[in-house]
């Protein structure tokens, strides 16, 4: 059954949207030219809902991230779409408005800790000073409100005691959770946060932001790992060249992939519980100065048809599934 | 028919200390990085090691080849003993014994073109003149998939992407017709949608060269993909080794199950087994079993006493043992 | 709005010229600037005896005319053409501080080399030694040099190449330190490549670009070097023409107000210093860590 786009988001709208993202680009220029990091890309997050943005290096995941951050750096530019959070559009809001968002109402995680964290500060200051920018309590109130979220994040709550070197990485990206829901925001974006760690770790910093779902809040995981976006997330977003192209719902997206990207990417990952051979994925991710015509994916596509490489694919609902491919015309 | 027996291998690096440090205590200090450890390679064979960064894995595959020199223990490699082995002797030995580095932007020189760097290996063992050297170059080249391979023959490896760069990598390290390769990480710097294509490629090396291989990583999953057999390691020491199927599905040591219910996967089996904080110190690992402060079976016996690494096929280091099939 | 587009076809031209040879990149705009610099006063160098209008060491006006239109730089006590012995000045300068610096270069990239690769007794006994003359100041240490030597153009060279070893040492013995455990010397290293093998192909290659800012940088600051020598008289007697020697000749007329015998030749000079410190500093910036090439 094919229903339109408008439909779909007909149906989910009216429902508890916290993030609705229409049409979002942001581009990076360069010498080189016009690098388009993210390409008119919409998606919708319910609130408690644990999505995992799933793409390879350069396919513009963290850039999304980063764009509802508003974080974007020179030579990188957010030059169309809407961003509307809980209703209100990001992109509108003054700065001074938008630093009140960060932190307070979103909170991200990023890859490396360290670069996050200052190496001369103890991390109970860090996570005070956080939560005394955005509110007007006491030092002693702070601290302690800082000893129970580091214990939320399951390290004990004398850790704030602590310089970050004297932590191992893990430990480290727990106090950067904590720091980043310090201020109890509604959405979390955890961008690569366990790509440094070693699965033991990787799972238990998972769990943590399992709770942090069951607690209330909306997650986004952006990862290149599909098997542990798949196992963690409710719905999972796959991203070609700056791209959307296929979400749904986890478990009904690994059993049955719609694009051919997506079914590539299954096949060519080993998993260790599942006994099958790995197939090549043929060709290389592409140049996204000078992206392939039509549907970026063609020259790697193993159904490309004539029309695949003269036009862009449409977004086309499937059941409860968006698909990103001429196929299911 | 062996290929490879490690025996008592063991790595000690001294600390670096501070001058204060030196200045008031006068014992040297060890991160023991490698600590006696055994295992053996079959010919043709591709043996799996796998651990947790920090865990000594790689120091075993630099020892390997000649890059670390090993505190004690015996490398014996064709019957002979590399450690004893010195200068062009041991040099005469890597035309046999090659690596294959993780990180791919770090392991070309950024100065010479990717052609000289098939080359190189050919010259310094005198097995082709320039001429066939070129020749056999360009073979190897179309063989990993970088063709046109004259094009690629002259190119600098900035002009290259990190995929296209390990699979110069891996030719370089095939060029010589190896009878022993170690791979260490060699894909997980590369993108997703390219890793199964590296991962065949070196497959099909194996199965055309008869090629024996210690893979190191740190993904379960790739190691199950590419062994034959796999071997655990913890803190220095193998915990657990044995075949594949063996090893995934019957796991002996509770830190094997720890880390097989860690992997991310499809299809998820929960097996229900804890680990406890953080891995200890090299300087100073935990008397007994070093796994004990975290193992939640642990008992007296393993914080007193070491366990060896026992069995027959399938050897664990454990004093208790789990008894579990997971499929 | 003309005079604009023709800006930008000098450096169009420009450009166009030397892209091949310099990648784009930020430092690119220096390195051509310092290039145009040198390469005008090389030529002038060349083609000193079609372009100058006198000649350098003979009468050519009344002595100590202020510039004119028959004399630009006007003439010096003696009545020589002072423009002319500003163009024939540049060959001696030149020639002392590139034989210099090729020397230097040639004798202290290999001592790097060498000491930084293999580490050890003898190179802390080398470095100790080069240390010790780093600290001295350049002039000094080369007066010392010059003044035991005698005077002459070959033994100005012999002092400069001695005063400027110990920067292309600790240049080079630096490199040679970080390049020497990077994977990929690792790689060759267990390709079983032996020791020459991997100085000769994996590390000096990745030498060359240092090496060629060290050139450009020490022969700005020996420019200076050989200026102050000549100035001293330890390099050429009268009535060679050389910058550094005019300047010494015109010093005693400046305070009656003859300003032009030690301007212009001063002001080469500099000039020429620029031009390679441009150069060096330029390249530095394009070749700058992190940059592949």
């Amino acid at each position: 059954m094919m229903v339109a786009i408008a439909e779909i988001a007909e149906r989910t709208e009216g429902n508890d949207n916290v993030l609705k993202i229409r049409n979002l680009s942001t581009h990076y220029f360069s010498r080189r030219g016009v690098l388009k990091a993210v390409d008119r890309v919409s998606m919708d997050l319910k609130k408690q809902e644990f999505v995992g943005i799933v793409g390879e290096s350069g396919c513009g995941k963290s850039t999304l991230a980063f764009s509802i951050m508003r974080l974007i750096q020179p030579p990188g530019k957010i030059v169309e779409g809407e961003i509307l959070f809980n209703g209100k559009d990001l992109l509108k809001l003054k700065d001074e408005e938008m630093r009140k968002v960060r932190g307070k109402e979103i909170g991200m995680v990023f890859q490396d800790p360290m670069t996050s964290l200052d190496p001369l500060e103890k991390i109970g200051d860090q996570i005070v000073e956080t939560i005394q920018m955005h509110e007007d309590i006491g030092k002693n109130e702070a601290l302690e409100k800082a000893m129970k979220l580091l214990e939320s994040v399951g390290l004990p709550g004398d850790r704030v005691n602590y310089y970050p070197h004297q932590l191992s990485g893990g430990q480290r990206q727990r106090v950067m959770i904590a720091l980043a829901i310090a201020l109890n925001p509604t959405l979390l974006i955890a961008d690569e946060p366990t790509t440094a760690l070693d699965v033991i770790v990787q799972e238990k910093i998972m769990e943590i932001l399992q709770n942090m779902k069951e607690e209330g809040r909306s997650i986004i995981l952006i990862t290149h790992d599909f098997s542990l976006a798949a196992e963690k997330s409710d719905r999972i977003v796959i991203m070609y060249a700056g791209w959307i192209v296929e979400m749904g719902d986890s478990s009904k997206l690994v059993k049955e992939p719609m694009h051919p990207y997506t079914e590539g990417l299954l096949e060519s990952v080993p998993d260790i519980w599942l006994q099958k051979k790995i197939k090549t994925m043929p060709g290389f991710p592409p140049d996204l100065i000078n992206p392939p015509s039509g549907c970026k994916f063609h020259p790697r596509c193993p159904h490309a048809m004539e029309v695949c490489k003269r036009e862009e694919p449409p977004l086309i609902g499937v059941n409860e599934r968006l698909v990103k491919c001429w196929l299911y015309k | 028919m062996e290929i490879l027996k490690v025996e008592n291998l063991k790595k000690y690096f001294p600390v670096q200390k501070s001058f204060i440090e030196v200045l008031f205590s006068k014992e040297l200090e060890f991160i023991r990085a490698v600590d006696r450890i055994n295992f053996s390679v079959e010919e043709g064979e591709i043996l799996s090691l796998v651990g947790e960064s920090g865990c000594g894995k790689t120091t075993v595959g630099r020892m390997l080849v000649g890059l670390e020199e090993p505190t004690d223990g015996k490398i014996i490699f064709k019957n002979k003993d590399l450690t004893s082995l010195r200068g062009e002797e041991r040099r005469a030995m890597h035309r046999y014994l090659q690596i294959i580095f993780q990180d791919p932007y770090a392991s070309l020189n950024p100065k010479m073109k990717i052609g000289d760097h098939l080359m190189d290996p050919l010259l310094i063992h005198g097995i082709a003149s320039n001429n066939e050297a070129k020749k056999m170059a360009i073979e190897m080249l179309e063989r990993v998939g970088l063709v046109p391979a004259e094009q690629f023959f002259n190119r600098l490896p900035y002009q290259l992407s990190g995929g296209q760069r390990q699979r110069v990598a891996i030719a370089r390290a095939m060029v010589l017709k190896p009878e022993f390769v170690v791979a260490d990480e060699p894909v997980s710097m590369i993108d997703v949608s390219l890793r199964a294509a590296i991962l065949n490629l070196l497959l099909s090396f194996k199965e055309e060269y008869r090629l024996s291989m210690l893979f190191i990583t740190h993904d379960l999953s790739v190691a199950r993909l590419v062994g034959d057999r796999i071997a655990v390691m913890y803190l220095g020491k193998i915990v657990e080794i044995g075949g594949v199927d063996e090893v995934i599905h019957e796991p002996k040591h509770p830190y094997t199950a720890a880390l097989l219910s860690a992997v991310p996967s499809f299809e998820k089996r929960d097996l229900r087994i804890d680990i406890k904080g953080d891995v200890a110190n090299p300087r100073s690992p935990p008397p007994g079993c070093r796994y004990h402060p975290r193992c939640p079976f642990a008992r007296r016996e393993c914080r007193e006493i070491e366990p060896d690494l026992v069995g027959d096929t399938h050897k664990v280091a454990c004093h208790y043992p789990l008894e579990i099939r997971v499929d | 709005m003309k005079g604009i587009g023709d800006t930008m076809e000098v450096k169009n031209l420009a450009t166009r010229i030397f892209r091949p040879i310099i990648p784009e990149a930020e430092g690119r705009n220096m390195v051509i600037a310092g290039l145009i610099i040198v390469i005008v006063i090389l030529l002038m160098a060349i083609l000193a005896d079609l372009i100058a209008p006198y000649n350098p060491t003979k009468l050519a006006g009344r002595p100590l005319s202020p510039p004119s239109l028959e004399n630009p730089m006007g003439t010096d006590n003696l009545g020589r053409d002072i423009l002319s012995r500003v163009i024939h000045g540049s060959r001696i300068v030149l020639v002392v501080v590139f034989s210099a610096a090729i020397v230097s270069m040639s004798i202290g990239v290999p001592i790097g080399l060498i000491s930084g690769y293999f580490g050890g007794k003898l190179d802390r006994a080398i470095s100790m030694i080069m240390d010790s003359m780093y600290a001295f100041p350049s002039l000094i240490l080369a007066i010392a040099i010059a003044a035991v030597l005698g005077p002459s153009v070959v033994n100005a060279v012999v002092a400069i190449s001695v005063v400027y070893v110990p920067t292309y040492f600790r240049m080079v013995r630096g490199q040679t330190l970080s390049l020497k455990s990077r994977l990929f010397v690792e790689a060759a290293r267990a390709a079983g490549a032996g020791n020459t093998r991997i100085m000769s192909r994996y590390i000096f290659p990745n030498l060359v670009t240092t090496a060629i800012v060290v050139f450009s940088l020490s022969i700005a600051d020996a420019i200076l070097t050989e200026a102050g020598l000549s100035f001293l008289g330890f390099i050429v007697t009268a009535p060679t023409p050389d910058w550094g020697f005019d300047l010494s000749s015109g010093r005693p007329y400046l305070p009656s107000g003859y300003w032009w015998m030690i301007t212009f030749p001063g002001f080469m000079v500099m000039l020429l210093a620029l031009g390679f410190a441009l150069i060096g500093e330029g390249l530095s910036e394009v070749y700058a860590p992190g940059r592949e090439r």
